[in-house]
């Protein structure tokens, strides 16, 4: 970290004191947040000038942005990607290997299955298998990213990720369901 | 500790002056007000030594205004001009609200401001006109404001106001504007869970996850906060704003109407039993059972016993509703009861037994009610501005709040596409780009939502707006960037521009539910035709402050930082001062702030230099941690 540099026209990464790859310390990363915050956070400016109060509330905004993009794993690599000027066609690259999507249209029709039974047992346990294939593919993420800097397999893990993701919140969305 | 210093040279007042401050908890059946006195929060009480102010405003003939005990005991008599719970109806129309015929009033559904199909905030008519929520909350706000200015002896700086965490924008914005209308200075909307937090774990020095259980008068909210070294961090809140302790006064008043075959009663017969509903749920949280009796002005007499089992019974499912949303609350903060190492509990309707006990079963915990849990968000609010308005102690400590519902855009087929999801921390912005369907297509048209639904129709329309002056272009060629910006009240601001061609047009939005400036100026007119000279001076001598502080705060600012500025930028600001003091003689209030605005909208650059050199110098030298132990 250089506090010297320290302006907010950095990157997120320099923001928080990090260098630029996938693993990063979370320890460190908390608690830059709440340092950070509790340098620009409006609050402790709502007794100053207007001028004031609109800066503290860009700078708070951005800090929060660089917080949540470098807290989630799938948010951090597609940001980091991109600053290798790499595009992870999210949208556009839908090619996908056939056992992975036959999996996924599994899940997503055992997602249908429990929330049309109410059955907050099986989601949780579709929840935890999602969560240990995440993992695994965030695992491998860490070493095309890090070790091999092999990004263009890197975005194809963001795609897969992206998927176990949108998978995440339809479970989400059916507990919710059950809950209404 | 040395790191807020960085915001001490703009501060312009003297820092040894003790800068008057209060919280407010504008509540559905109590409102309430408290300050920071020798460092301890404290509620205001009135003349007779009372601290609750009965959420209740009656209007006469003749224009007058009754607020509190007086304007309650007299809602049975006048019923139609005496409005109660006047918080259910903030930023909310008339198809929002269900029973309307179970109510004494007579309603105007009000069309919306220019431009738009959807119906407005719905209105009141009493025996003293049309009144809308906001003026009605106003009136109560009115007297918390010169019960704090009588006993703190001078006019305030600010004040916090507490809404619901699960209240939405239009909801927030209203709350705002009534507290604009009372002539209150809106440090900040703070979410009356997290009040409570702030209350509770600042005086139990608390660490950990805790859990905020908030039922009111009318409202619920569950916050899901982890405290830890000074810093309150909002995980996740969840809530109705429409389910409270009323609901349970509800489910007995029809108990009663079934039991004694009743139908149809008048107003004045409605808001009587619900006088006695209310008294026996309360009878019931000490006793076992308890008598209603009551004559009808027919002649009908109504004498029932009622059973704490009972009345378990016919409220079981609200529990229940509580429940779920807490649930629901617990998964999105990704935590399980067992995280949860306190539940503080919040709001009158917490004393019902058998809300304490379905909570302390669900938690499998004792919950915490060592607090007054009429006090405690209003006593957390007050400690809040105390720390707002600069007045700044030994203790320091950081508030991150969330946003408690899905901001999102309509796009084709009346679906909601999210733009921010809930559980934000704020202050946030997310912007995204969209772009025309046809060919030479000038205009778009933006509906902005909010909620977690699907389907636009499920959500609550904030408001919609059109973006013309789009350069014409083949379809899918402009650039249409759509910016939602949240404050730190939770308040919503949107600007769309176009990018594609490097023309921009951009259009700020107010939610369709909020007032206009216009409408502002109406009301601030009709409630002080009696004593406008009052205002004028009023208004001249704090913007003449205003002014006073500013030039101070930037001739400061110069002396400490100027070699941070060009010359041109310099020459600008100091031209803007000269003109700023040039208008502070003027006798016409809107002349200084115009000059006012002038001077702070040069120094936003000045400010963001200052601010980031300020966080660099407050980092260089010294690691993180030892900055956090401060």
């Amino acid at each position: 970290m250089q506090p010297d540099n320290l302006d907010f026209q950095q990157n997120h990464f320099q923001l928080f004191g990090f260098s630029p790859s996938f693993q990063i310390d979370t320890a460190q990363l908390e608690q830059r947040y709440r340092t950070l915050q509790a340098l620009v956070h409006p609050d402790k400016s709502a007794h100053l000038p207007d001028a004031e109060q609109r800066v503290a509330m860009q700078r708070a905004t951005l800090v929060n942005e660089a917080y949540r993009t470098l807290h989630n794993p799938l948010q951090r690599a597609r940001y980091l990607l991109s600053l290798h000027g790499v595009d992870t066609q999210e949208a556009t690259n839908t090619v996908m290997p056939l056992d992975f999507l036959t999996a996924q249209m599994e899940w997503r029709e055992a997602v249908i299955e429990a929330q049309q039974a109410m059955d907050s047992a099986a989601l949780e346990q579709l929840e935890a298998r999602i969560a240990h294939e995440t993992q695994q593919l965030e695992a491998q993420l860490a070493v095309r990213i890090d070790a091999e800097q092999d990004y263009a397999a890197a975005a194809g893990l963001v795609r897969k990720l992206r998927f176990m993701e949108k998978l995440a919140e339809e479970i989400h969305a059916a507990f919710d369901e059950i809950d209404l | 500790m040395a790191l807020l210093q960085i915001s001490e040279p703009g501060l312009s007042t003297a820092p040894h002056q003790h800068r008057l401050a209060v919280g407010i908890d504008l509540g559905t059946t109590n409102s309430l007000v408290a300050t920071v006195r020798n460092g301890i929060s404290v509620v205001l009480n009135d003349e007779n030594g009372r601290a609750l102010l009965p959420s209740v405003v009656r209007y006469a003939a003749d224009g007058s205004v009754t607020v509190g005990e007086a304007a309650q005991a007299a809602q049975s008599d006048d019923p139609a001009n005496t409005i109660v719970s006047v918080k259910r109806f903030m930023g909310r129309s008339l198809a929002d609200i269900g029973e309307i015929s179970r109510m004494p009033y007579r309603f105007a559904d009000t069309p919306a401001g220019e431009g738009s199909k959807q119906a407005g905030m719905l209105q009141l008519r009493t025996v003293a006109g049309v009144k809308s929520p906001v003026e009605v909350s106003a009136e109560i706000l009115k007297v918390l404001r010169s019960r704090a200015e009588d006993a703190l002896g001078g006019e305030l700086v600010g004040a916090v106001i507490t809404v619901p965490a699960y209240f939405d924008d239009a909801q927030r914005q209203a709350t705002k504007d009534a507290a604009r209308l009372a002539g209150l200075n809106v440090l900040r909307l703070l979410n009356e869970p997290t009040a409570a937090a702030i209350a509770y774990g600042l005086d139990n020095a608390a660490e950990g996850v805790y859990a905020v259980y908030d039922l009111g008068g009318g409202t619920f909210d569950i916050s899901i906060l982890r405290l830890s070294r000074g810093v309150f961090e909002v995980l996740s809140a969840n809530g109705d704003s429409a389910l409270g302790g009323d609901d349970f006064d509800q489910r007995i008043h029809c108990w009663l109407l079934e039991k004694n075959r009743l139908s149809a009663l008048n107003p004045q017969d409605t808001r009587l039993l619900l006088t006695h509903t209310r008294a026996a749920k309360e009878h019931l949280t000490e006793h076992g059972e308890t008598r209603i009796t009551a004559m009808l002005s027919t002649g009908e007499v109504v004498d029932n016993i009622l059973t704490r089992a009972e009345f378990q019974e016919m409220s079981q499912n609200l529990v229940q509703r509580t429940l779920q949303l807490m649930r629901r609350a617990l998964r999105d903060a990704k935590l399980g009861v067992a995280d949860i190492k306190g539940v503080v509990m919040v709001g009158g309707a917490t004393r019902m037994p058998q809300v304490q006990h379905a909570v302390g079963e669900f938690f499998g915990q004792t919950p915490l009610t060592n607090l007054d849990p009429d006090k405690v968000v209003v006593l957390g609010a007050a400690i809040q501005a105390n720390l707002l308005a600069g007045n700044r102690g030994g203790d320091e400590w950081l508030l991150l709040d969330v946003i408690p519902l899905s901001l999102g855009i309509e796009t084709m087929g009346g679906l909601a596409e999210k733009i921010i999801p809930r559980n934000s921390t704020i202050p946030t912005a997310r912007a995204q780009e969209f772009t025309t369907f046809k060919d030479g297509q000038t205009a778009m048209s933006i509906h902005v939502v909010q909620g977690e639904r699907e389907l636009v129709s499920d959500c609550r329309s904030l408001a919609k707006f059109e973006l013309r002056g789009i350069p014409a272009m083949v379809a899918g060629a402009a650039r249409i960037r759509v910016t939602f910006q949240v404050d730190a009240d939770g308040l919503l601001n949107v600007s769309a521009r176009e990018m594609g061609s490097g023309v921009e047009a951009a259009i700020t939005v107010k939610p369709s539910y909020g007032l206009s400036d216009a409408e502002i100026t109406r009301m601030l007119q009709d409630s002080t035709q009696h004593a406008q000279d009052d205002m004028q001076a009023r208004a001249l001598r704090e913007q003449q402050t205003e002014a006073q502080q500013l030039l101070e705060a930037v001739q400061h600012a110069l002396e400490q930082d100027g070699e941070l500025l060009d010359q041109a930028m310099r020459a600008k600001i100091e031209t803007r001062m000269g003109a700023l003091r040039d208008t502070l003689s003027s006798s016409d209030h809107l002349t200084i702030r115009r000059a006012t605005t002038a001077l702070n909208d040069s120094t936003v650059s000045f400010a963001q230099k200052r601010m980031d050199k300020s966080v660099a110098s407050a980092l260089s030298g010294k690691n993180i941690s030892e900055l956090e132990d401060k």
